[in-house]
Formats: C-alpha cells, structure tokens, sequence
C-alpha cells in the first residue's frame, strides 16, 4: 500500500518531462509518438478529446428524447394491444403494487441516464473554467459516471427477454417498441463520451489556469 | 522499429487516471500498489494468479458456450408454453430495423465476453508457461481491455431477475438448465476480472523474447 509513496509533493509525469501509454500504462519520454509495447497511439493531453466528448454527449441526449416518447413494450393480449412508454411502463407496474420493480426501472432508465448526462457535461465544463468542486471528488463522480453508464443497457435486456419468453400464440404476446432501439443508441453513445474524457485534464485544471493570466 | 530512438522508462510507474508519477517499487505478492492522489489500484501481483486466471477462462468458456444453447427460461400460462434459451433473448428484436439491436444484444451479453476469454486465454497461456509472448498478444491484450466496458453478461443477469418479477403474476415462470450456467457465469467473470494485475501482464508482454 505504501509502496509507491515518493517524498513531498506528488508530481505529474508532464512536469517530469514522462508520458504514459493510455492502454498499457507504459511511461515513455515526452515527444514520443506511439508506445513500443501496445501499439497504442501516446499523446501528452488529447486537446480534441473535449470536442468528441461534447458531440457524443448531444447524440446521446437526441436519442434519449425518442426513447422516452415511442412505446417501449407493445403487449397484445386477446383483445387488446397495449403499448408502454418507459415512465408509462413504471406506472402501470406501481398500480399494480410492485413498488420495487417500478423503482429499479425509473432509477435505471430515467433517474441514472438524466444525472450522467449532467455529471459528463459538468466534468467537461469543469475542465475548462474554475471549478468549487475538489479534483478527487470530481475523479469520483467520473469513476462513477464511468462505472454506472453500462448498467442502464439493463432496461434493454428486461426488454429482450420479456419479448422472447412471452411469445404465448393467442393468449398474449409482448414485443420491443421503437423505444428499445433509441434507448440502446442512447446508452452506448454516452458510454462513448464518458470514455473519450480524459479524466487526466481533470487533474491539469489548476496549471491550465494559472497559465491563463488574468484573463477574466 | 525496437532500435527507434525513446526508451521506455522503467524506473517510473504513472497513474493512468490522474498522470500521478511514482517510482517504481514493485509490491510483493499479495501487497498493492496505490495512486496516492486518487486510489486508483496501480500494481496487484498474486502468486499462482496467471494459472487461476486460465482455469477460470476455460471454465467461463465451457459456461457460455453452454448458457447460450441450453433452455434458460420457460413461460406457461394455462396450457400455452414456451421455452427461450439466452440466443433467443438476445435474438428478440427481430422487427425490421431493431434487428440492429438483436445483434448489439447478442454480441453484448454472448459473443464479446466470449471473445475477451478467448484473447485472455491466448495472452495468458504463454506467460504462464514462461515461453516467449504469443505474436500480436500486446494488441490481443489491448483489444481484451477496450472490450471490458463492453461485455455485459453481469447486467443481463439482473436484467433476468427485473423482467421475472414483471411477469411472475402474469405467468408461471421455469428455470432452465441454462439459467444456473449463467448465473455461475457470472461469478466467474466478475471473480476473473479483479484477479487480473493488468501491469504485471504488460510488464510480460514487453519483455523481449527469450531465445
Ligand atoms: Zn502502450
Ligand atoms: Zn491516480
């Protein structure tokens, strides 16, 4: 655990003129332009990667308006054809008296989607101007952010399984809805933008702006 | 391209979330290694872990390969029944451009957590046995980590349980041979993702070949 204490200060590999390899974590000397070990290409920051976060961020967020307003579960009994929404669905399910459910589904699709959005644009303006919010904590909320996004694919797989199991001939039949595509589209996409954040700036922040001047 | 100019410096070990630089002091097996900045997790050697970690692979191999064929679930409703195996699941969004789905949930929950055992499989086996590392197993192991995020057999196993309350009232409800497989699988793939040092496996894979 202490073992990779150094004395004093903790330094960054850039103001040790070092660089390491995103993927392998082989540290190579700055200027160097891919790592001998991986392959892998070895840049110092990722100046573009703010902008490909921001365009994944907003195509994720396009996608997630469609899967909120097409049905996501089309349930054809004997005489009738039901089609849920994803709130419309948790709902139903809180009538029915399944609280528990109803709430996994809510937090899972709308609660946890709806705050990774603000969490990735948050991280990605905080990089970029003076942020009241400690670096550490911030490297928490990525951490999260990065940990939790994959975990919303779930309503997808309830979706697929639902639809495969309850194939019943006449009797009821449930099938995905427009929804189930958008959503999926929706959850990869800020996947993506959590993953091309650099959470590296988060720590180059202060020497950003000392180096700003008094620009404001 | 070994003869290019930069060497490696292997005296230094940098956080690769936060850019913290250390001095490389290699822990002792069972100790770890820690960014003191964020707490990212830099070096965990474990004694006996590249052997573990195969017989881990193989099981979770035989696991898949047996998850996705035999029946998983079945449905009855009065005299109506139905019996789905994992492919079927993954395979239900067959209407028109949602096929584009089925295949995504397929590839999610089956065929990539099957492809990073097989890349892990092929990295691994020849470090163990102390043989020079197999050709192209630096970009074998490079291609298994971006996968990691990816590979989403744990979430699918939650999403079984979500769905078998929605419609326990709806229908009785079976479980398959399959459903067990998978649920073991699922141990499996979280027990083998913390067992791997991935610096100890790259420290490996960038030794020169020994004659
Ligand atoms: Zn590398
Ligand atoms: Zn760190």
């Amino acid at each position: 655990m202490e073992r990779a204490r150094q004395a004093g200060e903790i330094l960054n590999a850039r103001d040790l003129g070092v660089v390491a390899c995103t993927r392998c974590a082989q540290v190579w000397p700055i200027g160097t332009r891919a790592c001998n070990r991986c392959g892998h290409r070895v840049y110092h920051r990722d100046v573009k990667s703010l902008q490909r976060v921001w365009a994944l961020w907003l195509v994720g967020l396009m996608c997630y308006i469609p899967a909120n307003l097409y049905p996501m579960l089309r349930t054809r009994t004997l005489l009738t054809v039901q089609e849920s929404t994803i709130v419309g669905g948790a709902i139903e399910l809180i009538e029915y008296g399944s609280v528990g459910v109803a709430l996994i589904i809510l937090i899972a699709s709308v609660a946890i989607p709806l705050a990774k959005f603000m969490a990735i644009a948050f991280l990605a303006i905080s990089v970029t101007r003076p942020s009241t919010v400690s670096k550490n904590q911030r490297q928490l909320l990525y951490e999260v952010v990065e940990y939790i996004g994959r975990w919303s694919m779930i309503d997808i797989f309830v979706v697929a399984i639902l639809s495969s199991l309850v194939q019943l001939n006449v009797l009821v039949a449930i099938s995905p809805g427009p929804a189930s595509l958008f959503f999926a589209l929706s959850v990869i996409f800020t996947m993506l933008s959590a993953q091309a954040f650099d959470s590296r700036m988060i720590w180059d922040a202060q020497r950003w702006r000392k180096g700003k001047k008094d620009h404001e | 391209m070994s003869a290019s100019a930069a060497n490696p410096r292997e005296d230094l070990i940098v956080c690769p979330k936060c850019d913290a630089a250390y001095a490389l002091v290699r822990p002792a097996p069972g100790e770890r290694a820690v960014c003191h900045r964020c707490h990212t997790v830099l070096i965990t050697p474990r004694r006996k872990a590249g052997v573990q970690i195969i017989a881990l692979s193989f099981a979770i191999l035989v696991l898949i390969t047996a998850a996705a064929i035999f029946p998983f679930l079945s449905v009855s409703v009065g005299g109506a029944r139905n019996t789905v195996s994992v492919l079927d699941a993954a395979l239900a969004f067959s209407d028109g451009p949602l096929i584009v789905l089925s295949l995504t949930t397929a590839a999610l929950i089956i065929f990539i957590p099957l492809t990073r055992v097989l890349l892990s499989l092929y990295v691994l086996i020849p470090i163990v046995l102390d043989k020079p590392p197999a050709r192209h197993a630096a970009q074998a192991f490079r291609l298994a980590e971006a996968l990691r995020p990816w590979s989403m057999a744990e979430i699918f196993a939650i999403g079984c349980a979500v769905a078998l309350v929605k419609i326990s009232d709806l229908a009785e409800v079976g479980f398959g041979p399959a459903f067990w497989l998978f649920a073991g699988l699922v141990v499996l793939v979280v027990v083998q993702d913390n067992f791997l040092c991935r610096w100890s496996v790259w420290n490996a894979l960038g030794k020169p070949a020994k004659s």
